[in-house]
């Protein structure tokens, strides 16, 4: 009996996830009429603007990426190896992208950052990326760090950092070739969920004024009726297969890794 | 100056001194010990040394040149972890290199040495494994490579067989003192088993408190400890009810027996005390005291019996050798204990 209302509540959550999946992927594929067809996604792909704001975030994204792990694993290890106390406080700072809307951080930056400011970086195209990026570099905190402290947790970073020490390693040689190889499986995580969260971003890139992808599907979403659908069914590919790589990187790596 | 001189080192963590006035030199090609109960400061000695602590005063010096300020990765020391502490990312064989690579060592010295070390340790063939894939022993014989692979001036190592399982340990420790011997290398070993240090070191240097109590080979420590502290930490011992006659004379008198003892005793309260296998059951030629008893306990260990006795209220602990035509005295049984005036040691207090 317990059994069965198990799979009745399973069968609700999936049908609950699913449906409208299924709904959008059925909808995406009629855009010629009376018969299924790929036209909404050909048109989508095809779409030079689609093309142009696609590729703008994922450049952005790796730039995020690339600062994210530079800031978060050194950091992460610090806290760990020197300022265990601090922990508590380093956690409920990267946390606070959570509770603090994008609208407010994009306005705070707007404010700080604008043209007659010491630093005006709004004032050029690259000036306005950079803010960009560590605008997603902020969204995305509380994941990297979270993965990159979750992953030093497995690993006995004082006794490793002593041991490299003891074979004559400086600070630099310990974060590449002790730190980083152990936690890269979390930085990887942390890495696609920053991904995932740049390629979807809109109200920065939207108030920040730059031809990101979030931005773009907005207007198609405002202005045609089967390509969003299509659209949406292509950022949710794009969010699986991370996760995917993820699953399967995870795997990969156990055979190299742990056991103590 | 001995090779690694520490002299007068101090270490406080806020109000607590961990490590008081610490002076040791030790030779090129020695092996010293540690030895001491959890907390008497030996891992903070020895951490001193490697740069993982500052003292808080005193001076370690190296060869002549003085390290006190160096950053560990400077010092080029070997150290040995109690929890082996490969890198779990790198092969047996980049474990062994990684201290070379730092160094900027070329490949093929690289190579070349790497093989070297795994000969060493006896581990020729497991170059390619992942340290996961070995066993504690193994991790531990990789580890001590990954130290002596690039020639250090000083070998440090910190507890190395207290996660191995007892058979390992031993088989381990010959091996650590046998690959010693051959390099010539100066080490530092900390432990808090007696057997280990007594089994391994030149110089034994026991600690308690965040001092040193006494620095001597095994056998003076075992034989001739200077303290309380260090007789009841070394070995058994047994402290006999003694009561001093004339201190300047050497005369006590021992569960009633008047004793002469060759040497003066140190002035204030004396103790005398005796190693279990110094006390003979019976009446044994040379053995000069004798002393009425009755048996308590009888534990047949095998090649050993230790006998518990009862001498004027006192429990005495004593071994004796199994003889296949003699068999153990019964519990409860009067019997005769001798021994050597020369094996008593005085203990002040």
């Amino acid at each position: 009996m317990k059994r069965l209302w198990a799979w009745i509540a399973l069968a609700l959550g999936l049908v609950y996830f699913f449906l409208p999946l299924i709904g959008t992927l059925e909808f995406s594929l009629r855009k010629r009429r009376g018969e299924y067809s790929l036209d909404a996604y050909v048109a989508v792909l095809e779409d030079p603007k689609f093309q142009e704001t696609f590729s703008y975030s994922v450049i952005m994204a790796l730039f995020t990426i690339a600062f994210g792990v530079l800031l978060v694993v050194p950091t992460a290890y610090w806290v760990r190896l020197r300022l265990p106390r601090a922990r508590p406080v380093v956690e409920f700072l990267t946390l606070l992208p959570l509770v603090i809307p994008p609208i407010v951080v994009v306005f705070g930056y707007i404010r700080l950052y604008n043209t007659s400011s010491i630093l005006p970086l709004t004032g050029s195209a690259m000036g306005t990326n950079v803010l960009l990026m560590l605008g997603y570099a902020t969204l995305s905190l509380p994941y990297m760090y979270r993965a990159v402290d979750t992953g030093l947790r497995t690993i006995d970073v004082a006794t490793l950092t002593e041991a490299a020490q003891s074979l004559g390693a400086g600070w630099v040689t310990i974060l590449a070739r002790v730190i980083l190889p152990n936690v890269l499986v979390a930085v990887l995580s942390g890495a696609f969920l920053t991904f995932a969260i740049v390629i979807g971003e809109f109200v920065m890139a939207a108030l920040l004024n730059r031809p990101a992808f979030g931005p773009y599907m907005q207007l198609i979403g405002a202005n045609k009726a089967y390509e969003p659908a299509a659209l949406a069914v292509i950022a949710f590919a794009i969010t699986w297969a991370c996760m995917g790589l993820i699953q399967l990187l995870t795997r990969f790596q156990r055979h190299v890794r742990v056991a103590r | 100056m001995a090779y690694l001189d520490l002299r007068n080192l101090e270490k406080s963590f806020g109000a607590n001194r961990v490590v008081r006035d610490f002076t040791l030199g030790v030779e090129q090609g020695e092996f010293v010990s540690l030895l001491g109960p959890s907390g008497c400061g030996k891992t903070t000695v020895l951490r001193m040394v490697a740069g993982f602590e500052q003292p808080s005063a005193g001076s370690i010096r190296i060869d002549g040149q003085d390290v006190t300020a160096l950053r560990p990765n400077q010092r080029n020391i070997g150290m040995v972890f109690q929890a082996y502490a490969l890198f779990p990312n790198l092969t047996v064989a980049q474990n062994v290199a990684f201290g070379l690579r730092v160094k900027g060592m070329s490949r093929r010295e690289m190579r070349a040495r790497v093989e070297e070390m795994l000969a060493l340790i006896g581990l020729p063939d497991l170059g390619g494994r992942y340290p996961f894939q070995l066993s504690g022993g193994q991790q531990q014989r990789v580890a001590l490579a990954r130290a002596l692979a690039p020639q250090p001036r000083v070998l440090l190592l910190d507890e190395p067989l207290s996660a191995l399982d007892a058979k390992i340990r031993v088989a381990l420790r010959e091996e650590i003192r046998a690959i010693q011997q051959r390099l010539g290398i100066t080490t530092i070993f900390v432990t808090h088993d007696q057997e280990e240090a007594m089994a391994l070191s030149d110089r034994i240097v026991v600690m308690s408190g965040g001092a040193a109590e006494q620095v001597g080979t095994p056998f003076e420590i075992y034989n001739r400890p200077a303290t309380r502290f260090v007789a009841e930490f070394v070995g058994t011992l047994n402290i006999l009810p003694t009561t001093v006659e004339d201190a300047a004379a050497g005369r006590v008198r021992l569960a009633g027996q008047a004793v002469a003892l060759d040497r003066p005793l140190p002035p204030g309260p004396v103790s005398l005390a005796i190693r279990p296998e110094a006390v003979r059951l019976g009446r044994a030629p040379g053995h000069d005291v004798v002393l009425p008893a009755r048996i308590a306990e009888v534990h047949f260990l095998g090649a050993v019996i230790r006998l518990r006795a009862d001498v004027d209220g006192t429990r005495v602990a004593l071994d004796s050798f199994n003889t296949s035509d003699m068999p153990p005295p019964k519990a409860g049984s009067a019997v005769e204990l001798s021994l050597r005036a020369a094996d008593l040691i005085a203990l002040p207090g």
